[in-house]
């Protein structure tokens, strides 16, 4: 143990030293510590309230006597429009995630294996540069891209004169697009970092055995950046399940998703338990989804670390 | 199993020429080593040959066939790299089944080769294993395997034992040259461990600058190095600078030294002489055939149990080195004037005169 061997060296010389000697598990609690301290104040005590909040009635605000329930869990047998819009959320949430898979992988292969120093530095500096933007900007400006009339029409309509609109604001895929492109970075990263760590030899050795771009791409590529793929799969998934920005924004009438459902909970309903059980139903759903999935890619990677 | 045939390749980067008007010929069956300094360009050769790099002007053919337009994958050739290059989520056997697969054997035919392979690299039962799993040595036995299993028409070797420990490495190069005979396989083995070089191969190729200034059998090349850097750079030397006259060289103390080669024809020429081939004789005392004589002075004396290594100054002022087995247990002592002896056949005239 690292612990043991900082403390020991030091103690040990001499038989006064033996009585200031702190036993080993101390140095390791103390540096674990700060870690584990911010993640139970940050992480742990607001979830843990969410929780109880879960089991109330109704929002602990006012006189009203606190009252414990399970009332809030069985909103999707109640509310049966629920597992609909549940249902919906998952949908972007897989197109999502996969579009950004593809994208991300390719565009990482490109920064890892195409270029070269200042040339890949730059790149990466273009791939972070929406993550110094403001979101809701970024959001707002797709939909003068999107709108009817909007910038993709005016391109549009330069080449096609007579043609009707392509816009496409206030659709599902008006959604899906906002949500790729806030959270592609998260995984062209994860990919870069799996891509980058790949040895030349590795492919040269393939291209030597006789594979073509498509067998390297497929047997040797993905399978080394499968790592890197789940990491930002589980990224982008988790938090586009929760979000509602982009689903408000570009999706207006059909932007109903858990995410926004639960923000209105939260702003709009003042009802904190349905919000907080809901959550809680859609983490469940995320991890029974995650554990599933680990199961067949633990199957078909095999013992990749 | 074919012959490469290299025909004024030449490569540049940028401003630098890294290979200069290349023409060999690496024969069928034969093993060559590639040696030279770190920027000779005998990296560039191999990977000219492999296809990764495309020669600027020139041509390689691969048994006969040429080969300069054709991209890696199509050329049939085995490569092992210095860094393994095991594909590290696949087990041993499905690495080896790699290059089969490409070329449609799949299923029990490629078992059963794999099987074979494994065999010839002493590695059988480690089928199921994961390269991360081996030792170094056993890694770069499995990519000998893949790389052989296919039976390609030339093996490239960048280095392959660089990354192994010096008893491994000498264990490997017993592997490997017994694994090139029995398979027959045309090699191209690129390394800068002379001896390696020497113990392995039938033809060493000396490379300089971007080019192949010494191409031939081992003890050729070790015995009658042409210019001052092969000499310089395959083992130790001592070197004479002097004058012709009268078919000898004329050291500048008046010391005559005899060759068995014709020196050149210009008034000043250089010789070479191995270290061990001199010897150091008593006054007065005729060694066989040993005519060429100078006296000199020893500096140090390097005790290493069964051998002997001297630093001497001769008398012009040149320094000189020699290797002498500890066969009677007397040591000459440092600042002793001594007599060297060597036969004028050991006298070697470089081409790259003073």
């Amino acid at each position: 143990m690292p612990a043991d061997a900082i403390i020991r060296p030091a103690a040990s010389p001499s038989g006064a030293a033996a009585g200031h000697r702190l036993p080993s598990w101390f140095a390791t609690a103390a540096l674990l510590m700060p870690t584990y301290g911010w993640l139970l104040i940050a992480v742990f005590l607001p979830l843990c309230t969410m929780l109880v909040f879960s089991f109330m009635n109704a929002t602990p605000m006012g006189r009203a006597p606190i009252v414990f329930t399970l009332k809030h869990y069985k909103a999707f047998i109640t509310q049966p429009y629920l597992v609909g819009i549940a249902w919906d959320s998952l949908v972007i949430g897989f197109w999502t995630t996969f579009l950004c898979a593809v994208l991300g992988f390719f565009a990482a292969l490109a920064l890892a294996r195409a270029t070269i120093g200042r040339a890949r530095e730059t790149l990466l500096i273009l791939i972070l540069l929406p993550f110094w933007t403001n979101g809701l900007v970024r959001v707002f400006s797709w939909t003068m891209v999107l709108r009817e009339g909007g910038f993709l029409d005016t391109l549009w309509h330069a080449l096609l004169p007579e043609a009707g609109s392509i816009g496409f604001l206030y659709t599902r895929p008006a959604i899906v697009l906002g949500l790729v492109h806030g959270y592609l970075p998260y995984m062209i990263l994860t990919c870069y970092i799996a891509l980058v760590t790949i040895d030349d030899a590795i492919i040269e050795a393939a291209q030597s055995l006789g594979a073509r771009w498509w067998t390297i791409l497929t047997r040797v590529l993905v399978p080394l950046a499968l790592p890197g793929l789940t990491t930002g799969a589980i990224l982008t998934f988790v938090p586009v399940i929760g979000s509602f920005m982009e689903p408000r924004i570009l999706g207006g009438r059909v932007g109903v998703t858990m995410g926004t459902v639960i923000e209105d909970q939260f702003t709009q309903a003042f009802n904190w338990p349905l919000g907080a059980a809901l959550s809680f139903t859609m983490l469940a759903v995320i991890l029974a989804i995650f554990a599933t999935f680990s199961g067949v890619l633990r199957r078909n990677a095999g013992g990749v670390a | 199993m074919t012959n490469v045939d290299i025909t004024s390749v030449a490569k540049t980067y940028g401003q630098v020429p890294v290979l200069a008007d290349i023409t060999t010929h690496f024969a069928e069956g034969s093993f060559t080593s590639l040696l030279g300094p770190s920027g000779s360009g005998k990296t560039t050769l191999l990977r000219i040959v492999a296809g990764f790099i495309t020669p600027d002007s020139g041509k390689v053919a691969i048994g006969g066939a040429d080969v300069t337009e054709t991209p890696v994958y199509a050329r049939n050739i085995g490569m092992v790299f210095q860094s393994y290059a095991l594909f590290p989520h696949m087990t041993v056997a499905q690495n080896v089944a790699f290059g089969l697969a490409r070329r449609g054997i799949r299923g029990a035919e490629a078992k059963k080769l794999v099987d074979r392979a494994l065999d010839m690299v002493r590695l059988p039962g480690f089928g199921d294993r994961r390269p991360k799993q081996l030792s170094g040595g056993q890694q770069q036995r499995v990519a000998l395997a893949r790389a052989v299993v296919i039976q390609p028409s030339v093996l490239l070797l960048d280095e392959p034992l660089s990354a192994l420990d010096r008893r491994l490495r000498q264990e490997m190069q017993v592997e490997l040259k017994r694994i090139q005979r029995e398979t027959g396989l045309t090699t191209i083995f690129v390394t800068h461990d002379q001896e390696e070089a020497l113990a392995l191969s039938d033809n060493v190729a000396i490379l300089d600058r971007g080019r192949i200034v010494q191409i031939g059998p081992p003890a050729e090349v070790y015995e009658q190095p042409k210019t001052r850097f092969a000499a310089e750079f395959l083992g130790d030397t001592n070197f004479f600078k002097g004058a012709v006259s009268n078919g000898a060289l004329q050291l500048s103390d008046g010391t005559s030294l005899r060759t068995a080669a014709a020196l050149p024809g210009n008034a000043k020429a250089m010789v070479a002489v191995r270290p061990e081939k001199m010897q150091i004789v008593g006054d007065g005392t005729e060694v066989e055939g040993a005519s060429n004589r100078i006296s000199a002075r020893i500096d140090h004396v390097i005790y290493a149990g069964p051998a002997l290594t001297y630093v001497l100054t001769a008398k012009d002022g040149t320094s000189l080195k020699i290797f002498a087995q500890n066969r009677t247990g007397t040591i000459h002592p440092e600042g002793s004037e001594v007599t060297l002896a060597w036969h004028p056949a050991n006298t070697i005239p470089m081409e790259d005169a003073a």
